[in-house]
């Protein structure tokens, strides 16, 4: 029905958000490329020179990056589990019948409103500080020593903090999904004499896949590129036990001034999360042709 | 019987989900009631809950130390400027994609989104480069150039899921009536699209607020928003809990407050629409 007119205004009104987006797109990502083949350091100007993959050999050779590489699937993967059990466990709980319903649920999704500075400053410094914090007074109420958290487990204190700040998410998409169950389904399962873990199983899971992969899916493309969290508790400290990739670049360009080994880094950081996205994309992609 | 079996139950899932609700709430009750306590009590053992000498010193301190409110006012630009920016370049590509599709939309759309998928990290050290050359480094302007680009591929998708939910029909029967095209888009659309427009903003200024990643690594002392400011805490001086406290409570308060009226566009804008 689109005349030629109509839709030749269309593409004028599409047009700026398309090249904005494609030169946000390809500059920066033209530039990385170009100076992952660079050796430059900002504290040396005008000393730039070719250098092959010196950049990427570097980086893959460094122990860090291997370090890096897994502290930060580990930070996916910790965070992905405790998410999505707890939010499936807390998404059943809150579909339930209760008192005081809107209130719970508002208390519940407020930790992902907190912004990650806040979040990972209130937790190592009123939480998991060894001498002043609530944990290390809980600890001596039980006749225990405090716990150092950030200087014994970094990785795993991190982990609980961006979990903490995830957690809410998972809860909300779960439980939107499980909102849209069939009552009547479950009330059929219930009068053939299905028990609840059995409904839980055969039903309710099955209808949280989707749901479920896309917390999956959107929180792996967030918690790939962990920063803040990191730079303000632990500093990717001690020595580089919770630097994550994200990190390990930032140190790179940011605290050692090395443009070229950065810009390698950084490449490798687009390739994973590349990966990544290619599946998520396509799950989002079949809800268009729904 | 069977009714006195479910209060029961209910009374049950009450007490264990408010326990559980109000644990996971408990980091951000305890920031705001250590806000108002002195330096003293707020690292005091063992800790009092309720039962302290309520001061607002800190809020006062923390101004008059730092100028917080300049951080403030930099958090409210950044995030207002990049939102509003961004719903002025979206709303007509996604009108447009929404009401005259082509059999390229898709892709586009899809192209759009894939923007997203990119690690910040990867494109750190041009920008920041770009940034430094240009002058731009440590500006608002700057902050709100690259935050707009950041979420232009959510405020398009979520403007387009709304959109495409305004019964074309409409449109017709109002150009069967003889509406003109500006009569259209100000009588008959523009009413129906306020409420997805609305949604879109409210959720753009949450991740524009709480955005840490650009923030931090492209401001110092004198754009600084919140996120970087509140970083600042992270090499202490002295006893620093309550001004911390003070610092945070004022920095999520309005966050928390636009997150809880907009629950539902939360879940709907963080999943590009796949769960509504």
């Amino acid at each position: 029905m689109a005349t030629l007119h109509t839709r030749s205004a269309a593409r004028l009104m599409i047009a700026p958000s398309v090249l904005l987006l494609l030169a946000w797109m390809i500059v920066p990502l033209a530039m990385t490329i170009y100076f992952s083949f660079l050796r430059y350091n900002l504290l040396m100007p005008g000393m730039e020179e070719f250098a092959g993959f010196s950049n990427y050999s570097y980086f893959l050779t460094d122990p860090a990056f291997f370090q890096a590489i897994f502290n930060t699937l580990a930070i996916v993967l910790g965070v992905l589990f405790i998410t999505v059990v707890g939010g499936i466990a807390l998404a059943l709980l809150l579909d339930q019948p209760m008192f005081g319903q809107g209130i719970v649920r508002i208390l519940v999704i407020a930790p992902f409103l907190i912004m990650p500075t806040v979040a990972a400053l209130v937790w190592k410094n009123m939480f998991m500080n060894p001498v002043n914090g609530l944990f290390a007074w809980i600890a001596k109420l039980f006749g225990l020593q405090p716990f150092d958290f950030l200087a014994n487990a970094p990785l795993m204190s991190v982990i609980l903090i961006v979990a903490w700040q995830w957690l809410p998410f998972a809860t909300l998409i779960l439980l939107t999904a499980l909102q849209s169950l069939d009552e009547e389904q479950k009330e059929a399962a219930q009068m053939d004499g299905a028990g609840a873990w059995s409904r839980f199983i055969y039903l309710v899971l099955p209808h949280l896949s989707r749901a479920i992969t896309v917390v999956i899916l959107i929180q792996t493309i967030f918690l790939l590129s962990v920063f803040a969290e990191i730079l303000v508790t632990t500093n990717g400290g001690p020595g580089t036990q919770s630097t994550n990739l994200t990190f390990l670049v930032y140190a790179q360009a940011l605290l050692q001034f090395d443009v070229g080994g950065a810009s390698a880094g950084g490449i490798i950081a687009v390739i994973l999360a590349n990966i990544v996205a290619f599946f998520l994309m396509r799950m989002i992609g079949k809800t268009l042709e729904a | 019987m069977a009714r006195n079996v479910s209060t029961q139950r209910k009374i049950v899932v009450t007490v264990v989900a408010w326990t559980i609700g109000i644990l996971i709430f408990f980091p951000i009750l305890w920031t705001f009631l250590t806000s108002f306590k002195t330096e003293a009590e707020a690292i005091a053992s063992p800790p009092s809950l309720f039962f302290f000498d309520w001061t607002t010193e800190n809020y006062h301190e923390v101004q008059s130390r730092s100028n917080y409110f300049l951080h403030f006012m930099n958090s409210v630009v950044v995030s207002f400027g990049s939102t509003l920016i961004g719903l002025i370049i979206a709303i007509p590509s996604a009108w447009a994609m929404a009401f005259s599709p082509t059999k390229r939309t898709k892709d586009v759309l899809m192209w759009m989104l894939s923007t997203k998928m990119m690690p910040s990290v990867g494109v750190l050290v041009p920008m920041y480069l770009l940034f430094r050359n240009t002058g731009l480094l440590d500006t608002r302007t700057g902050l709100v150039i690259v935050l707009t680009l950041i979420n232009l591929p959510i405020i398009i998708w979520m403007l387009y899921t709304y959109f495409k939910e305004i019964p074309g029909e409409i449109l017709e029967a109002a150009r069967m009536d003889g509406a003109s095209l500006s009569k259209e888009i100000i009588y008959v659309l523009t009413p129906m699209a306020i409420p997805g427009i609305a949604s879109t903003l409210l959720l753009n200024i949450i991740l524009a607020w709480n955005e840490a990643f650009w923030t931090l690594n492209l401001s110092a002392a004198k754009a600084a928003p919140l996120t970087a400011f509140i970083a600042s805490y992270s090499s202490p001086e002295g006893l620093f809990y309550a001004k911390l406290s003070a610092a945070s409570t004022m920095a999520i308060a309005p966050i928390l407050i636009l997150g809880w009226f907009s629950q539902k566009q939360l879940v709907r804008g963080l999943t590009f629409g796949a769960v509504k």
